[in-house]
């Protein structure tokens, strides 16, 4: 099967998954005990003012009628209109999505830098020191929680030290965020050639990516300290040293490739984890991320943002579980992928 | 003004807004004439006749759009400034009569008053403006209804500068309720050039696209981070604005919000937690001004459907077992005026609100519980509202102790925001809960409309007395000079001394921490950034 054949099955198959969730999520936020019509209302509503809001959200309607009429407005590729920020729920996920997969990227590319080299080494110097410093701080990254790692850098290097940008989001308070092409400011400002909107969406970022990468660091290292132990004590790896390969050529050709398998698995895991996690991060930092907007939109019972949401992220899980999947045949040629 | 053009002046202000030398780093912005304002939370609308617009849009109708009246100024004892309720000043109109009967007011707009497209504010933007905040129903049409304007049919446009109201009776309310935000003045033509047949009030264009007269227009608006307001050159509503552009930006982390005021980054960090004004306090680097906000008031309500509450030795059991200064120094900060140990058990005057005559005192406390149905004590849950943690946890803690010392069990009961709405003001089926009701308009009066009376909303004590309801209905509208009144006022806060439904814990403060530099901060009822009269 050819491979754009395999992709398409694979997304054919994704479609009653896709659907499923939609069902459920949609039968979840009308079970919330806050009834969003109460909300809106405002401070001094009467009886007949939260009737009118309820007509007006088309709450008063049978619950199938309203399924009914989400999908049919899903089928033209309308999410709704989310009552707590009055945005159409596709343009707010269309801005905030990238920013949190921005934010994500930057921060699993820290992580990886350092996980990757931390964790081979551990693996190397079993039980010496360096693999002990390897435990305590990866143990540390991952048992501090990330807004209070992310207030003590806030606190050091904004305040303390001032040599970081105020946190207040994705660009410096007073620059122009560059045209919106990709949605990836460190894309979209180089592509428009303002190299200065680059620079300054970059410093804004390293803080909270490095927020976020200190807690992802602990799965990615340790997971590849264990597949390189695993990977080292193989006989493919004695027969190398036997065959007096040089210590590079082992390590990298064939401890490395083999060691990475499980970890693109765990790195998959922590995407789409961190994704969703980086809640605490956004507030600290003002960054105007998914997370966030999903958690007010459920505490004030704004269905169509949740909704909407749910629905992002379950395809984005879909298209990610394929990738990892792509990823796998390039790192080990004897995996297939199959529909 | 056709299509046409009206597309031409809203993409050029969208271009100008894009091209404009937006300055380079923060340290340019003070140079005097830009303020960066911070707030928590998160601006959903500019259009408050919008159903779901939030509270914090407000600010947009106060700074962006007219109304016909507004309120002066005075100065508090600490030297901060309010707005006074008694000084009814014009805003869009240049004056305005009152007929004998009270019934009929006129007003004469303002011969230069332009919208910022240059077309002039004529009586019938105002009718259309007024009309449209009553047809779109929600909470603009509660509170317009507050001032005793309930039907199109009151509002006429005499001729293009005369506006009239016609009330249905007399009411003292009618024209502070004129200073409200919702009674905002909106462009009429440039809006129904936007209007459809399923849209007449064009909504969905003023949500994203303000059409108004006031001293700022939108500059920018990035939904969810941050609002730009730029000064209106042309304003004649009031004294022209100090600042040329102030940026209102959104963080919702309470800790970097602080970091931003102590390292003097922005100007304004408007309501902050009491704690943090505590502390800023003491910080010459920073100005904290905290303001009483009037009417308004911190109470554990009672629910009369609950058993034990409906015995008053109960209430007042519980009124002597609260530990008042405990709570104020622990979940106020000690910021607020204190609303416990009167001395006289009468009421003598019509300051409202005003100290109630319980302290804390345990042994009378087990006293009355003991002359009660249930002299063992019983169990109740303490619910509050999640969104008002900060005060209302500690709070919630200590009089769970307090309260378990003469019999009482209280266990806690921690309602997310949007439940609390249904289950404390709309279902009122919470047996015990602390509830933060304030009135915009400043007469106790409205106070009890809103909370003493049967079915209102903020009555969740379900609390229903015919001597309250007389009280409130022969009050509500009554002028504070007749004769009668002040004996009234003093019978309905004798009331709710003797029958305590809603026990006060304080009256809060507003809060805000600004630059030593930044002047002008002004309180206002409905607790919103004003930005017009702030200097640098």
């Amino acid at each position: 099967m050819s491979r754009l054949l395999v992709i398409l099955s694979r997304f054919g198959q994704a479609v009653p998954t896709v659907f499923g969730i939609l069902v459920v999520t949609f039968l979840m936020t009308r079970a919330l005990p806050g009834d969003p019509a109460a909300f809106f209302a405002g401070p001094a509503a009467t009886p007949e003012s939260i009737a009118e809001i309820r007509a007006k959200l088309g709450l008063d309607r049978p619950l199938l009628a309203q399924f009914g009429q989400y999908l049919s407005d899903l089928a033209q590729g309308n999410l709704g209109q989310s009552i707590s920020t009055g945005q159409p729920v596709v343009k707010e996920l269309a801005q905030r999505l990238p920013a949190s997969l921005e934010l994500t990227l930057v921060a699993l590319a820290f992580s990886i830098a350092v996980a990757l080299p931390l964790g081979i080494l551990a693996a190397l110097h079993q039980d010496t020191w360096i693999d002990q410093l390897c435990r305590f701080t990866v143990t540390a990254g991952v048992s501090l929680p990330t807004f209070f790692t992310g207030l003590v850098l806030v606190y050091v290097f904004y305040f303390l030290l001032g040599i970081a940008p105020t946190p207040l989001g994705r660009i410096d308070i007073i620059s122009l965020p560059p045209p919106h092409i990709t949605g990836f400011y460190l894309i979209d400002a180089p592509l428009a050639g303002e190299w200065s909107t680059a620079w300054s969406a970059l410093k804004q970022l390293i803080l909270p990516a490095i927020t976020l990468a200190l807690f992802t660091l602990a799965p990615l290292a340790r997971m590849t300290r264990a597949a390189m132990l695993q990977a080292m004590g193989s006989d493919y790896i004695r027969t190398a040293r036997a065959c007096g390969l040089s210590q590079r050529k082992i390590l990298v050709s064939y401890a490395l490739r083999n060691a990475l398998l499980p970890v693109v698995t765990t790195l998959g895991m922590v995407f789409s984890f961190s994704l969703g996690a980086n809640v605490l991060v956004e507030k600290v930092f003002s960054w105007p991320g998914i997370g966030s907007y999903a958690i007010e939109a459920l505490v004030v019972s704004d269905y169509a943002a949740v909704q909407g949401f749910v629905l992002a992220m379950a395809i984005l899980f879909v298209v990610l579980n394929l990738c990892v999947d792509m990823v796998y045949t390039v790192i080990d040629p004897r995996l297939k992928i199959d529909g | 003004m056709n299509r046409r053009d009206l597309l031409k002046t809203t993409s050029g202000a969208a271009l100008g807004a894009a091209m404009l030398p937006f300055l380079k780093s923060t340290a340019l912005a003070q140079t005097g004439d830009t303020a960066v304002v911070v707030i928590g939370n998160t601006i959903n609308s500019l259009d408050i006749h919008r159903s779901g617009t939030n509270r914090p849009s407000y600010q947009v109708a106060v700074n962006v759009y007219d109304r016909l009246v507004s309120f002066g100024t005075r100065t508090l004892k600490d030297g901060s400034l309010a707005y006074d309720y008694d000084k009814v000043i014009p805003e869009l109109s240049e004056s305005w009569t009152i007929s004998p009967d009270r019934k009929v007011i006129t007003f004469r707009l303002k011969a230069n008053a332009k919208f910022w497209d240059g077309s002039p504010v004529t009586a019938e933007d105002v009718k259309w403006s007024f009309d449209r905040a009553l047809a779109l129903g929600g909470f603009p049409k509660v509170q317009m209804g507050a001032g005793g304007f309930v039907d199109p049919s009151q509002f006429t446009a005499l001729d293009t500068r005369t506006f009239q109201v016609t009330l249905q009776r007399p009411s003292k309310l009618a024209l502070p309720n004129l200073t409200v935000p919702v009674a905002v003045i909106i462009n009429s033509k440039a809006a129904k050039a936007k209007a459809t047949a399923a849209d007449p009030w064009a909504a969905e264009f003023l949500h994203t696209n303000p059409q108004g007269s006031g001293a700022y227009k939108v500059e920018r608006w990035d939904a969810g981070q941050q609002l730009v307001y730029v000064r209106n050159e042309d304003w004649v509503g009031g004294p022209k604005p100090a600042l040329r552009r102030i940026i209102i930006r959104e963080v919702p982390s309470q800790a970097t919000r602080r970091a931003l005021i102590e390292r003097g980054d922005i100007q304004l960090s408007f309501q902050i937690p009491n704690k943090d004004a505590q502390e800023l306090a003491s910080n010459n680097k920073v100005k904290v001004v905290g303001s009483p906000i009037d009417n308004c008031l911190y109470v554990a309500c009672m629910n009369y459907n609950f058993d034990p509450f409906k015995d008053a030795n109960v209430r007042k059991a519980v009124a002597f077992a609260i530990p008042y200064k405990q709570i104020f120094d622990q979940a106020a900060f000690g910021r607020g005026v204190p609303m416990w140990g009167a001395k006289s058990a009468k009421a003598t005057t019509t300051v409202w609100p005003q100290a109630f005559p319980y302290d804390t005192d345990l042994n009378q406390a087990k006293a009355l519980l003991a002359k009660s149905k249930f002299p063992n004590g019983f169990e109740v849950p303490l619910s509050f509202d999640l969104g008002e943690a900060d005060w209302g946890e500690p709070a919630a803690l200590l009089i769970q102790e307090s309260l378990g010392r003469i019999g009482i069990k209280v266990t806690l009961d921690k309602v997310p925001g949007a439940n609390w709405r249904t289950l404390a003001l709309v279902e009122k089926k919470l047996p015990f809960l602390l509830e933060n009701f304030g009135g915009w308009l400043n007469t106790p009066c409205y106070y009890f409309y809103w909370a003493y009376i049967k079915g209102a909303l903020f009555n969740a004590s379900n609390y229903d007395d015919p001597t309250v309801k007389r009280l409130v209905d022969e009050t509500l509208h009554m002028e504070p000079s007749d004769p009668t009144y002040a004996p009234k006022i003093r019978e309905l806060i004798q009331k709710a001394f003797d029958d305590l439904p809603r026990i006060p814990l304080w009256q809060p403060t507003l809060e805000s921490a600004m630059s030593p530099r930044l002047n002008g901060y002004t309180f206002w009822y409905h607790r919103q950034v004003d930005a017009r009269s702030l200097k640098l």
